[in-house]
């Protein structure tokens, strides 16, 4: 296998790669928020049901979760298994993983908030929705900037878990190149894709940053 | 005519009853000044007025409009309607500004009007950049709350709440939060503003302020009101014992 031949394939595995770290964001992202409205509700049963739901997602593999999704189907409702599904298991086992996480980092942030600002509005006659969206969720964006950049950095390097249902992402490629080639340039090409890949979101979630530093 | 009436109005933190059957009207164009030690309720007196805190139990009234009704020993709030109406009668400036910090000055006064009273946004404009050159501040319209200084931010802070035209006007301790030669140029806006006739209500240390610029004093102590009245009389010549105590102290903690 020529070595051009051996990037294409790759560069094949870094789209598949792509579309599930995009599609991961869309969804975990909004739901996520979801989830932390759920985690601080006044309601003790909803509270307790996301606090569950976290507790689960964070503390088990996500190549597990991902098994879970892909064959559950299967072996728990009997539900035949379309070819189709293994892109949409991953997405699905993805969104619901990251959307924990992403749901306790927007919690912190909105707890950050000084209760004073919500006075203020309160005050100023602004209603919840106006007050959340308008006073409280701008100022949250900016505090959580630095750990959902590392949520996100993470999420890149995680999409490779999907080699453990033959999604054929880069890392699922990489490693059958490296199996019929004997070699490790496959791995070391790889290696360097995700690099670029995760300077190119560093970068981007940096200048998003700085445009939040406007105010202080 | 009572832009503000509180009846009976008790609350209690838990075990702890921190406001015991205090009733203070306010009329018109009136300036009250609540003094009193800390601790003593005064400012869960304001944050109960303007709603930040609910009541256990008493009447509040806005104008011609109840927001709260005492029945059968107990505080019932009227209709979400009736307390936006209630709300849109009073502005309230916080001991540390509370502006918005992702928002210009300009943004953080005009942005309520424009989206609460439904403005239009030249008109809100108008008005706020009125109310910041008389505050001195009219070069200030486009700098965020973390580039000025203290006694800039609250007086940002009091433009903020008089672009909504208030009926009534709460000041909860403006100063304290200031370092003692910014506190002058705060005074000096509300001394402005009562001039003007505007009503206000002002929990203060400041009792020189007080005798200056109040019509009339309430000293509350333990959560009731001890003695009020005319604010150089009370001040000059407290009757109550616990208000001579209070006014010797803070005389001697001045010299």
């Amino acid at each position: 296998m020529s070595f051009s031949v051996m990037l294409a394939q790759l560069v094949q595995g870094m789209l598949t790669s792509f579309e599930i770290f995009a599609l991961t964001l869309i969804f975990s992202l909004p739901l996520g928020l979801l989830v932390a409205f759920g985690r601080m509700s006044r309601f003790w049963l909803l509270r307790n049901i996301m606090r569950i739901y976290i507790s689960i997602m964070r503390g088990t593999p996500l190549m597990l979760q991902l098994l879970v999704v892909y064959f559950g189907p299967y072996y728990i409702f009997g539900i035949s298994i379309s070819a189709g599904y293994r892109f949409v298991a991953v997405i699905i086992a993805f969104s619901i993983n990251y959307a924990a996480y992403f749901a306790e980092i927007y919690r912190a942030g909105i707890e950050s908030i000084p209760v004073g600002q919500y006075e203020a509005a309160a005050v100023l006659g602004y209603s919840r929705s106006q007050t959340f969206f308008k006073i409280i969720f701008p100022q949250m964006v900016k505090h959580i900037l630095p750990p959902v950049t590392n949520e996100v950095i993470t999420l890149v390097k995680d999409t490779s878990l999907a080699f453990s249902i033959a999604v054929m992402e880069m890392f699922t490629i990489a490693k059958t190149i490296a199996s019929s080639q004997k070699s490790m340039l496959a791995y070391v090409a790889a290696g360097l894709f995700y690099y670029v890949f995760n300077f190119i979101v560093a970068t981007v979630m940096e200048a998003i940053e700085k445009k939040m530093s406007y105010y202080r | 005519m009572e832009v503000l009436r509180i009846e009976h109005l008790k609350k209690s933190f838990g075990p702890l009853a921190v406001l015991q059957d205090i009733s203070l009207s306010v009329s018109q164009g009136e300036v009250v000044a609540i003094i009193g030690p800390s601790g003593s309720g005064k400012s869960t007196l304001l944050r109960c007025a303007t709603m930040l805190e609910t009541m256990d139990d008493g009447n509040l009234f806005y104008l011609d409009k109840q927001a709260v009704a005492s029945e059968n020993g107990q505080a019932v709030y009227a209709s979400p309607a009736v307390l936006k109406e209630c709300r849109a009668q009073f502005g309230l400036v916080f001991q540390n500004f509370n502006l918005f910090p992702h928002y210009s000055v300009l943004k953080n006064i005009i942005d309520a009007p424009i989206s609460v009273q439904k403005r239009k946004k030249e008109e809100a404009t108008a008005q706020a950049m009125d109310l910041l050159a008389r505050m001195g501040l009219q070069d200030k319209a486009n700098a965020y709350p973390y580039q000025l200084s203290g006694g800039q931010q609250q007086r940002v802070s009091i433009a903020r709440a008089l672009c909504l035209n208030p009926a009534i006007l709460f000041f909860d301790e403006p100063t304290s939060a200031l370092d003692p030669e910014l506190t002058g140029e705060i005074l000096k806006v509300i001394r402005d503003l009562a001039a003007e006739e505007m009503t206000m209500v002002i929990v203060t240390h400041e009792i020189d302020f007080a005798r200056h610029v109040a019509d009339r004093v309430v000293f509350i102590a333990d959560g009731q009101i001890v003695e009020q009245g005319d604010a150089k009389a009370l001040i000059d010549n407290p009757q109550n014992e616990r208000t001579k105590a209070f006014l010797r102290r803070l005389q001697r903690e001045e010299e």
